[in-house]
């Protein structure tokens, strides 16, 4: 199905315009500058929400496609367009960015034009990495991304940014550099640059296995899995809140994105033969990486390492397919655990950019971010400190939540997989829990701790709306999660008949 | 879909969001009232529902809410399946909440003096209570009206979270968020083998609905499967890992300890939650999943040994408590090991009846003793009470019957629920059944004496406390005292009522299912003949006996000779000791899991991340390529001669690798 008008194009394109024109307008009116970022913010979740409400739920195919020759001589294209798996990827992004540009709405004041700007260029360019079906073009959003990342951590950021910056660019640049030789070597094997031709060509295992791996040297980098994890805390510690919710939202889904699109289906042999490795890691991220944010000081970390485990189930849901296919005992179970894995991501983009947003709306009243600084702020913040509450136990995925959806279909798939997969995946219910609740302890609960907590305000208005409209999304999900099932389900059953043909 | 179970289920939750979002607008009055309001139409329809399967007018009914999600050819859904075991929870559960949301009006009517000053929490604390109890009850009965595992397991979260918030309602203290932080997470240890057992239901059932499940079991009686190279039976595995979750969520050992220190929370959910319905789900649980339960044997024994231990254990730590409603909570878990133990034993309708005659009388119990906390200014200290029963009469004779059902006197209702439960133990034939014999029979001593003890201490005897406190001493007003009327008829009457029906006829019929080889009950009630003659029987049976020695024993101690006590504490100190630290559950817990975990993240995070990953790989590389630049560094002289040198080395290199 071929759209009347590309939304797509529109979807991408319009905020980094609206960026671009942030940007010339200079800091000659700020407030100016922070209404049309908001309008083009809406504008362009409107759009694209268009993609939703014209999506054909009946079939696998690549939807609202644009296509136009981009550099006939390499044989790149234009070439835009989405399916179950990139779709609500891409309202997430537009979602999220709404609420990005509202919370920076007063709490910026150095060069907020720059600010909204970059987060509007962010928004555009990861909508294309969503929605390029050309490898090249793929690529290029991709390695785009960095930049104004990069630029908000180095502006915006903290005291130590320039360490988080430099480890930022370096790990993400690493990873990206193996998959870029790996797409040329599939181009030349090929001759085209179309991700969808990559899928139906046939490599040899050997093959198969070096791009597999230079794949996941990308992939493992954004998601983060163990052990190319620890750019994350750092890069959150020293970003600004938008830049936090942002990285967390959205950017470390493209890691589980990139799984989906090109890992599993380019090289479904090779992902069989290292499916113990990629499930290794994702079960010593839940495991390991709960622990580890069990004792974090610093609100930002707990949450950033928690995101680390939250994604482990991420990559735990893709790759037991293999697992699950090989068991016997298991009549079915492989398409729960991807459609796991990616409400999983979704869900993970509401909570943790909400839980940002709450450690935001504290940092920017006493400059902390320190849980020990803190202690009974729901005496003076009492409607923030529901809503942190809320979140924290979306985070320790409470039924009803949207935290709890893609962690249940995951435990119960991995089951299908090997007993024990579930048994440690299930350690988050512990886990979780403890660390989401103790910070709750320590942070909303107990006695005021010090005069800067008495002097709390709660918060305003618009707080209030970023926070709120956050919840409900939690709670949607949480409650009917049917509408986002439904709308992935005839691609992953394709990808999962897809991965099942050996490409031998 | 009935639209009756839609009001019954979903009246109290619009209560709680009322009561909740608008709880500053609608003022105090407001809130109990929408709360109030709610919880009775909702207890009146539940109590139309149970007449009309009392009748036989109502047929079980199974059907669908609305459809969660399909996956992978699994419906998840929300439905109810009302049958009357159903009918039963539902009616226990929202009388008693009633009965407590009327109570709580009185009880927290003054509860700003309960938060510091300039409190913005404290300014609406008491439509937020109201909120939550609704919100509680609304969970309750989705928990008890489910037709599938998954809503089964949100209304066991959901009462999870309702609990947590409100053993953490004075959210100020420092022990109650102590409290609320441990019953979560102990409860989650629990729900993480609950889960697993879904999980395992999920994968060999591929269904998550009781209808399917309960239909394919038989087929999968003999199934085996395996689990590191041991060969397990799937029956067996399933029904363990789902027992563990009901081990959290109904306090079994070693998973109690979280039950005695809610009593942090305010006295209205200590009876509500903690005695009479939330903690109770685990018993249900077990009795809703019958037909698998009844394929594993192995889990049986499991079940009894844990319950048996329960039983016995906790109730003698509940004779050394000084705390009232710590007392009480000791009481609770010994009396849900009596409930598991019936489940272990097959005796499902007898550990069914128990819940429903002790939610009567140990919510009495919980409220009374709160009902004395008010008269004492909230000293909750037994060692400073004594002789209330001039001062109080309403709550003296209301608790009166409140102990006595609880140690089983002959025709009140702890009677017929207990008896049955020890006579069918005694008739049963699954291995470990003989220890939990012995377990329970020596439960009803320990019962009755802790019982009388903390009754002679409160009520009797010399008045122990201040003059402050001894000047305001009155009765509770009535908000207070009419629940306590409420609740103690049931508590005299609901066991003669309902024992030949329940327990002893078909009122479970196609419900819970019995293996033939288990039915002990089917054996006893061949011997049932009457409430009259279950009396007599029981009259002169040994529970009565050791129940009576239990009171005689209290009476002796605690009226006769008081400084008996101290001899005894004096000469079996280790014993007190022991007892007084509750085996030292806590301590081990505390050391093991709140430090060891502690400790392994910090091992993991400062060895792991930051010197390993980070120290050595990361930085580590950055700081390779600068030694290596240093190094290459030298090379680059830029004098000619170097690199002429060079080139010819290289050259000859090239030569001899080509020529030879």
């Amino acid at each position: 199905m071929s759209a009347d008008w590309p939304i797509l194009s529109f979807t991408t394109w319009l905020p980094i315009i609206g960026g671009a024109v942030l940007l010339a307008m200079g800091d000659k009116s700020n407030n100016a500058s922070r209404w049309l970022a908001l309008a083009t913010a809406i504008l362009t979740f409107l759009i694209s929400l268009g993609l939703y409400t014209g999506f054909d739920t009946s079939t696998a195919q690549m939807q609202f496609v644009e296509r136009t020759p981009w550099i006939p001589l390499f044989n790149v294209e234009y070439y835009l367009g989405v399916d179950g798996i990139s779709m609500p990827l891409i309202i997430l992004t537009t979602f999220i960015t709404i609420f990005v540009v509202i919370a920076g709405w007063e709490v910026i004041q150095y060069k907020p034009a720059m600010y909204m700007a970059a987060f509007l260029i962010m928004e555009g360019v990861m909508v294309g990495v969503f929605s390029a079906l050309d490898a090249m073009l793929f690529y290029v959003f991709w390695e785009a991304m960095l930049i104004p990342m990069f630029l908000i951590i180095g502006i915006w950021g903290g005291p130590n940014r320039v360490y988080a910056t430099i480890k930022f660019f370096l790990y993400t640049f690493f990873g990206s550099v193996f998959m870029l030789v790996a797409l040329i070597y599939m181009y030349f094997k090929s001759g085209s640059m179309e991700i969808l031709a990559f899928h139906d060509l046939k490599l040899g295992l050997a093959e198969q296995i070096l791009i597999f791996v230079a794949f996941l040297a990308a992939f493992a980098v954004k998601v983060p899995m163990w052990p190319v994890h620890t750019w994350l805390p750092d890069a959150h510690v020293e970003a600004p809140t938008g830049g936090s919710v942002i990285l967390a939202a959205i950017m470390l889904k493209i890691g589980g994105y990139g799984f989906l699109r090109f890992s599993m289906p380019i090289t479904p042999d090779a992902s069989q033969h290292l499916d113990w490795l990629i499930i290794l890691m994702s079960l010593i991220a839940v495991v390991y990486i709960g622990f580890v944010a069990l004792v974090q000081q610093d609100m930002k970390k707990l949450i950033a390492y928690s995101s680390i485990a939250h994604m482990g189930f991420v990559t735990l849901g893709f790759f037991i397919v293999f697992r699950i296919a090989a068991n016997a005992d298991a009549a079915a179970g492989g398409l729960l655990g991807l459609e796991g894995g990616m409400v999983q991501m979704v869900s993970h983009g509401f909570i943790s950019g909400a839980l940002f947003l709450c450690v935001g709306v504290l940092y920017d009243r006493v400059h902390s971010r320190q849980i020990a600084d803190y202690g009974g702020v729901i005496h003076t913040m009492p409607v923030f400190g529901a809503f942190m509450v809320f979140f924290a136990m979306s985070n320790a995925g409470l039924p009803g939540t949207s935290g709890f959806v893609g962690e249940f279909m995951v435990i119960l798939a991995s089951f299908r997989a090997d007993f024990w997969f579930a048994f440690l995946a299930a350690t988050t219910l512990i886990l979780g829990a403890a660390y989401s609740l103790w910070m709750v302890k320590r942070v909303v609960f107990g006695e005021v701790g010090n005069d800067k907590v008495r002097a709390l305000q709660d918060i305003n208005t618009r707080e209030f709306v970023v926070l709120g409209s956050l919840a409900i999304a939690v709670l949607v999900l949480g409650l009917w999660p049917a509408p986002l099932v439904e709308v992935m389900d005839a691609s992953l059953v394709k990808l999962l008949e897809h991965v099942a043909v050996s490409k031998l | 879909m009935e639209k009756i179970y839609l009001a019954i289920a979903f009246t109290p939750l619009i209560g709680a969001i009322i009561a909740g979002f608008a709880g500053a607008r609608i003022g105090r009055a407001g809130a109990h009232w929408v709360t109030s309001v709610g919880v009775g139409i909702s207890a009146l329809l539940s109590i139309y529902v149970l007449l009309g399967f009392i009748s036989g007018d109502r047929q079980t009914f199974n059907g669908t809410v609305y459809h969660w999600m399909v996956s992978d050819g699994i419906t998840f859904e929300v439905g109810f399946l009302v049958d009357t075991l159903t009918a039963l929870m539902m009616s226990v559960v929202t009388f008693v909440s009633l009965c407590v949301h009327v109570y709580t009006i009185g009880y927290m009517s003054h509860d700003e003096e309960n938060w510091p000053g300039g409190s913005l929490a404290g300014t609406n604390s008491y439509q937020r209570f109201f909120s939550y109890i609704s919100l509680f009850t609304f969970s309750m009965l989705m928990l008890v009206m489910s037709n599938n595992f998954l809503q089964l397991f949100f209304g066991w979260e959901a009462v999870g979270l309702v609990s947590y918030l409100l053993i953490g309602f004075w959210s100020v203290r420092e022990s109650a968020i102590f409290a609320n932080l441990k019953a979560f997470l102990v409860n989650r240890v629990g729900d993480f083998g609950f889960l697993l057992g879904i999980a395992a239901v999920a994968m060999y059932f591929n269904s998550i609905s009781y209808v399917d499940v309960f239909a394919k079991a038989p087929e999968l009686a003999d199934t085996q499967i395996q689990i590191c190279g041991v060969s397990l039976s799937l029956m067996s595995v399933i029904c363990i890992l789902l027992f563990i979750g009901a081990m959290g969520k109904s306090a079994q050992v070693p998973l109690h300890v979280w039950l005695p220190d809610s009593m942090e929370g305010p006295t209205p959910i200590s009876a509500l939650i903690h005695a009479a319905t939330m903690v109770t789900a685990g018993i249900f649980m077990v009795a809703r999943m019958s037909p698998l339960y009844e394929l594993s044997e192995t889990a049986l024994s499991f079940v009894l040994i844990i319950g048996a231990t329960t039983a016995f254990f906790t109730g003698l730590i509940g004779i050394v408590q000084n705390d009232i409603k710590r007392v009480v909570a000791y009481s609770t878990l010994s009396q849900l090991g009596y409930m598991t133990v019936a489940l272990g034993a097959s005796a499902y309708a007898a550990g069914i009846f128990h819940l429903m005659t002790h939610a009567f009388f140990k919510a009495l119990l919980f409220l009374a003793a709160g009902s004395v906390i008010i008269a004492m200014h909230h000293d909750q200290d037994i060692r400073n009470m004594g002789g209330l029963k001039k001062y109080m009469p309403i709550t003296y004779w209301t608790s009166l019957i409140g102990t006595l059902a609880l140690i089983g006197f002959p025709g009140m209702s702890g009677f017929f629920s207990k008896d049955s439960i020890i006579e069918a133990v005694h008739h049963s034939s699954i291995p470990g059944s003989g220890y939990a014999y012995l377990m329970v029979i020596l439960g009803v001593f320990v019962t009755a004496l802790y019982s009388f003890r903390m009754f002679f201490l409160v009520f009797h005897g010399k008045e122990r406390m201040d003059e402050h406190t001894r000047h305001h001493l009155q009765e509770s007003p009535r908000v207070v005292t009419v629940p306590l009327i409420l609740l103690a008829i049931p508590s005299v009457f609901i066991g003669a009522m309902t024992v030949g029906g329940v327990v002893f006829g078909d009122w479970f019929q196609g419900v819970i299912y019995v293996a033939p080889q288990h039915d002990v009950v089917g054996e006893l009630a061949k011997g049932y003949h009457g409430v009259l003659g279950f009396i007599m029987h029981g009259l002169f049976g040994l529970p009565t006996f050791l129940a009576a020695a239990g009171f005689g024993t209290a009476y002796y101690i605690y009226m006769k000779n008081p400084d008996i006590a101290d001899r005894i504490k004096g000469s079996a100190a280790l014993l007190h000791k022991l007892l007084d630290k509750k085996y030292f559950f806590d301590e081990l817990y505390q050391f093991l899991f709140a430090g060891g975990s502690r400790g392994l993240g910090n091992a993991l995070w400062k060895g792991g991340d930051r010197v390993l990953i980070d120290g050595m790989v990361v930085n580590g590389s950055a700081r390779m390529v600068g030694v290596l630049a240093a190094f290459i560094r030298h090379l680059q002289t830029g004098y000619l001669y170097h690199y002429a040198f060079a080139m010819i080395l290289g050259l000859l290199a090239l030569l001899a690798l080509f020529v030879i």
